[in-house]
């Protein structure tokens, strides 16, 4: 009874840093419709800031100050984030805004490291509150009992300051109609850099409050965006008593998850979230988002039209290039080809249902993983041969996606991106946990070719046959019937549903093709490297992919593999540079704002313009 | 008061406004008539830089705010009431009239919340509710109350006859009519010429976004050929 006490103090002592992240996050989803990826990197810097001010101020008012200052300096950053970065595309498409918190992060993470160093800082203890107490015989640290008897403090403020202020009732506006609040006389740009500045606050003092529990890291970033993602998915994007509720049942859940079925910690909480969605596909909190509420803007996509003679002859000639390099090219050059050409069909299969599907998927590491794990397992325990284990990759990964698409596709938005993260998160823990079968961190090792395919050179040309050949297929099928049903279904599902089309029948097909596609690249990736790790199913391989599908040009067809030959290439120089993410981050944020197009629809622009290419007319 | 020249807006390269221009002086209601799609709402929302026209001018008051912001134009005394009506079902009847709410003006007849529900006594009953749970005619009230919090001098409503029941559209008329006494200026959209006769003092007659008429209801009467070309009646 005691230890069952101690342990629920615990997680609710946990929730308070988890609630403020969260109900940051919300809070500016719920105004601006912009899910911040770089919400974690305000924590983290709040927590550094939070150690740096605490070494300075002395004693207990020093060190609530502390708190308070890296809470403000925070929220500052926010603003200057609001301004500079998101402001220039509030009127793109949703992905878009995501992709330039893609860029603030890597920035972010660049000048911490500049900053504070690569060294982990321990939080120092709260003076005053260095003890502990005992409860029921069970010592329960004095400041986990501090956070408790704050939390509800500030959830009953900004519940206070959301539900009976002028403010609130003219964010809450906002959420539902910008343009009608701005035409009744309320300078909304004002409004949105305020609601970031409260969010960005939250997620700083966050940091800070929970220094004398853990500590500043480099890591703390990205490890708490995933768990604010469920916290916040699980509530209702935009409720903020949802947060708290979600923010406490998840912190609970761990401390329990801890002590009583250790391997499953993090499974559990992705199972809980998938849970929700399934039952309530808004989370427990949230209202349902009508389709189009806030969707399509902006100029109408380019109808896509097959490569004219020209663009084939040049295609051509790159594959007949690519087949020469062997005869010229040393061992490191395939090498790094090969990788070039995984990447790309990877990329390939996820612009197949973003671009031609517009369903914005930030999970597809699962199925590019899951092909390679599946093969792998195959090899490790069933001695499969090389030949039949590879076949089952696109395999195994089609039929994940079918199963994980068949819940997916009755979402849209922003919430059936969320899911697709919640269950690629799934897999990933499931693989990272479940050390007996998978090898946990220690992967896989000793998957490699028949003989045949053994040699660099072999299994070059096997990987240009197949990687070719994938992307030529997928292409194939976006020019095929199947690929103009699916463009109807992203251009309006309503309409294509009247004409007769089965919507979610066209979608949950082009998902699993997808997911198809990315495990033949996984089965390519697998047995080119011989071993297989839980990182190429996490959250920052499927960022990889949507990142490069942005910057080749999300509204082309070409767009994902030539963004992913061109940073696959990028980063083989980028990496060698001391601060590399910090450049990657800026140009990602440049992209977005300055050349939306991408490289290729931006090169296409400028071919328009120079008349080497027939200017496209839009249909109307 | 509202002086527009040369208007050309369009919605991608769909060319909605024509060098639309005409004037509206003080306490005038004007009725702004032409079939659907002729451009009525584009206008308005033109005047709002709600659509940004790509040449032209529109001044209030003899300042230029072609390229200003839409709160700026609001916070000059324009207010607009959309034909959609675009409630903020999620707030009630009272948050919706303090999201409208803007300090009182020397130069227009101040609205309070409680001026407000005398003139609607519908919104007052159902005040703490919101806004999903009203029939069209409570809607239509409610964004125009709205918008009256901000105490415009020019009224611009899109189509407020629009989906609502006859003996509503007959409240409408009279609350009109009651404006210009309070002497607001008043621009309505119709496509109820029967309406428009009633609470307007001026016609003006788009089609294809061009102006095809501009003067009284007499004058239009001596011409049917014009009403029958660019109404449907």
């Amino acid at each position: 009874m005691g230890l069952f006490v101690a342990q629920l103090l615990t997680g609710l002592a946990n929730a308070a840093a988890l609630f403020l992240v969260a109900s940051g996050l919300s809070l500016i989803f719920g105004v601006t419709r912009i899910v911040n990826f770089a919400h974690g990197s305000l924590y983290m810097l709040g927590a550094y800031f939070g150690v740096t001010l605490m070494n300075t101020l002395p004693g207990v008012f020093g060190f609530w100050t502390s708190i308070l200052l890296s809470g403000l300096i925070v929220g500052v950053i926010g603003i200057a984030i609001e301004v500079c970065v998101l402001r220039p595309v509030y009127r793109a498409p949703e992905l878009f805004q995501l992709v330039a918190t893609f860029g603030v992060i890597l920035v972010i993470q660049d000048l911490t490291l500049m900053v504070w160093g690569a060294e982990d800082r321990l939080g120092p203890r709260a003076p005053g509150l260095k003890s502990v107490v005992r409860i029921l015989g069970e010592p329960v640290p004095q400041y986990d009992l501090a956070l408790i008897a704050i939390t509800p403090f500030i959830l009953l403020a900004l519940w206070w300051l959301i539900a009976r202020t002028r403010v609130g009732v003219l964010v809450r506006a906002a959420t539902q109609d910008r343009e009608m609040v701005g035409a009744l006389g309320v300078n909304q740009s004002w409004l949105f850099t305020g609601v970031f500045f409260l969010g960005s606050a939250l997620a700083g003092l966050g940091g800070a409050l929970q220094l004398p529990k853990g500590g500043a890291d480099l890591l703390m970033d990205l490890n708490i965006i995933s768990a604010v993602f469920v916290v916040v998915v699980i509530g209702g994007m935009g409720s903020i008593p949802g947060a708290f509720v979600a923010s406490v049942l998840i912190s609970v859940l761990n401390v329990f998850g801890v002590s009583y079925i250790p391997q499953s910690t993090l499974v559990l909480m992705y199972v809980v979230m998938a849970v929700v969605l399934l039952i309530r596909p808004y989370g427990l909190f949230g209202r349902e988002e009508k389709a189009g509420e806030h969707g399509q803007v902006g100029e109408p996509d380019r109808p896509i039209r097959p490569a004219g003679t020209k663009g084939r002859l040049f295609v051509a000639a790159l594959i007949a290039a690519l087949a020469l390099v062997p005869l010229v090219g040393e061992n490191f050059t395939q090498v790094l080809i090969t990788d070039i050409v995984i990447f790309c069909l990877f990329a390939a299969s996820l612009q197949f249902m973003l671009s031609t599907g517009g369903l914005v998927s930030f999970g597809h590491a699962a199925y590019f993983g899951g092909g390679a794990y599946a093969a792998a397992l195959l090899v490790t325990y069933a001695d499969t041969p090389m030949e039949l284990a590879f076949l089952f990759a696109p395999l195994a990964a089609g039929l994940l996606a079918l199963i994980f698409g068949w819940f997916c596709i009755r979402l849209s938005g922003v919430y059936f991106a969320m899911l697709t993260l919640a269950f690629s998160q799934l897999v990933w823990s499931l693989v990272f946990q479940w050390y007996d079968v998978t090898g946990g961190d220690d992967g896989l090792v000793n998957i490699w070719p028949a003989e045949w395919l053994s040699g660099t050179t072999a299994y070059y040309y096997f990987t240009l046959i197949v990687g070719v050949g994938g992307i030529i297929l997928l292409r194939q099928l976006a020019h095929a019937p199947f690929g103009y049903t699916l463009r109807a279904t992203r251009d309006s599902a309503r309409q294509a549903e009247a004409t007769g089309i089965n919507v979610k029948l066209v979608q949950w097909s082009a998902f699993a093709m997808a997911g198809a596609m990315a495990g033949l690249a996984g089965g390519l990736f697998v047995f080119s490297k011989g071993s297989i790790f839980p990182n190429e199913l996490e959250i920052g391989k499927s960022f990889d992919a949507l990142i490069v599908v942005f910057l080749g040009g999300v509204k082309t067809l070409s767009g994902g593999v030539v963004g992913a030959a061109f940073m696959e290439s990028a980063k083989d120089w980028l990496t060698r540079l001391e601060y590399w993410r910090l450049i990657l981050g800026l140009l990602i944020i440049g992209v977005v704002i300055i050349a939306p197009d991408g490289i290729v629809g931006t090169l296409r622009r400028v071919g328009e313009r120079i008349g080497l290419l027939r200017t496209q007319e839009f249909m109307r | 008061m509202l002086e527009i020249s040369a208007l050309n807006s369009f919605y991608g390269k769909a060319h909605i406004l024509n060098d639309l221009g005409f004037s509206v002086s003080k306490g005038e209601v004007v009725a702004l008539l032409g079939r659907n799609g002729a451009g009525k709402t584009t206008t308005m929302k033109s005047i709002m830089q709600l659509v940004r026209p790509k040449s032209g001018k529109v001044q209030f008051n003899g300042q230029d705010i072609t390229a200003l912001p839409s709160h700026r134009i609001a916070r000059l005394g324009l207010g607009y009431v959309p034909e959609e009506r675009r409630i903020f079902s999620d707030l009630t009847i009272l948050e919706n009239l303090e999201v409208g709410r803007q300090p009182p003006r020397a130069d227009a007849p101040a609205w309070t919340v409680d001026a407000l529900f005398e003139l609607f006594p519908n919104l007052f009953e159902r005040r703490h509710n919101r806004g999903k749970a009203m029939s069209g005619g409570e809607q239509q009230m409610l964004t125009i109350a709205r918008t009256l919090m901000g105490n415009p001098k020019l009224l611009l409503l899109d189509e407020p006859s629009e989906g609502i029941a006859p003996v509503i559209v007959e409240q409408m008329a009279e609350t009109i009519l009651r404006f210009k006494k309070e002497g607001l200026t008043v621009i309505i959209s119709e496509q109820n010429l029967h309406f428009a006769r009633i609470v307007a003092d001026r016609a003006i007659i788009i089609e294809s976004g061009e102006k095809k008429f501009d003067g009284s209801f007499s004058e239009l009467e001596k011409q049917p050929e014009i009403r029958d070309a660019y109404l449907s009646v």
